[in-house]
């Protein structure tokens, strides 16, 4: 049986909640996404999404931008690319997405959600901050 | 943002009626909530049957309904279809909330 060749995607979006939305649902329109299991699609929405509000709550924070997204895929590993030339990360390293506490000591929590969803659902995890972009590079395993 | 609510017994039943609740949409389901849950009701439910997906906003959006409400009354939820039942699953928030896996809500089972 000949093997499907690798399936990449490329797109370009405003640094904004709504052109996020509207890029998901593009993204999910084309290969590889489309073709992914209803599970490997949930996983990988989950991660893009936040790792895309990312970018425009805290990189271009109230500033405008581009942010450009290219996905590889070669089963069973999606290779997700988040590049904005935005503000770097705080002290140049990825948050490490510590669970939240629910122990009821503290009040239940309306955010911090977003690193811990991200970390949860992927592998490797590259950050590099150079010639004025940053650059997420992340993997994660969707059928 | 389209949601409806109906108040049946002790429950206000209120139904998001769109696909995502999302970084784009989580103030004004906050806000619409805010508006709906006015009317009294020791119960409240949330019916999520119609959403595909939610992000870490929206899941704070409902996590600030859920504190807006009181102590005296409660959020529950139901319909929770797979991704967002996976996002409430890995932040382990599906252990604050009642999560009835059955719609329609079985009303004789007061909480």
């Amino acid at each position: 049986m000949p093997i499907a060749p690798p399936a990449r995607a490329r797109i370009v979006l405003a640094s904004d909640p709504k052109a996020v939305r509207d890029a998901l649902i593009r993204l999910f329109a084309m290969p590889p996404l489309r073709d992914l299991s209803p599970d490997g699609r949930g996983t990988a929405e989950i991660v893009l999404a936040e790792a895309l509000n990312n970018v425009v709550e805290h990189a271009y924070a109230q500033f405008g931008g581009v942010i450009e997204v290219t996905l590889d895929y070669e089963h069973p590993n999606l290779s997700c690319e988040v590049v904005d030339s935005g503000l770097p990360m705080p002290g140049g390293r990825l948050p490490n997405g510590t669970p939240i506490p629910l122990d009821g000591q503290h009040d239940l929590p309306e955010g911090g959600f977003g690193w811990f969803l991200i970390r949860s659902l992927t592998r490797t995890m590259v950050y590099r901050h150079s010639g004025g972009r940053n650059t997420l590079a992340f993997r994660l395993e969707a059928e | 943002m389209k949601l409806t609510s109906e108040l049946q017994a002790d429950i206000l039943i209120i139904k998001v009626l769109e696909g995502r609740i999302d970084a784009s949409s989580a103030i004004q389901f906050k806000d619409r909530m805010r508006e709906l849950t006015q009317t009294p009701s020791p119960r409240v439910a949330l019916d999520l049957s119609q959403v595909g997906f939610i992000d870490s906003s929206g899941l704070g959006a409902v996590v600030a309904v859920l504190k807006a409400l009181g102590p005296a009354r409660k959020l529950e939820l139901a319909g929770l279809t797979p991704t967002v039942q996976k996002v409430f699953r890995l932040t382990r928030m599906d252990s604050v909330f009642t999560i009835h896996d059955d719609l329609p809500l079985d009303l004789r089972h007061a909480g």
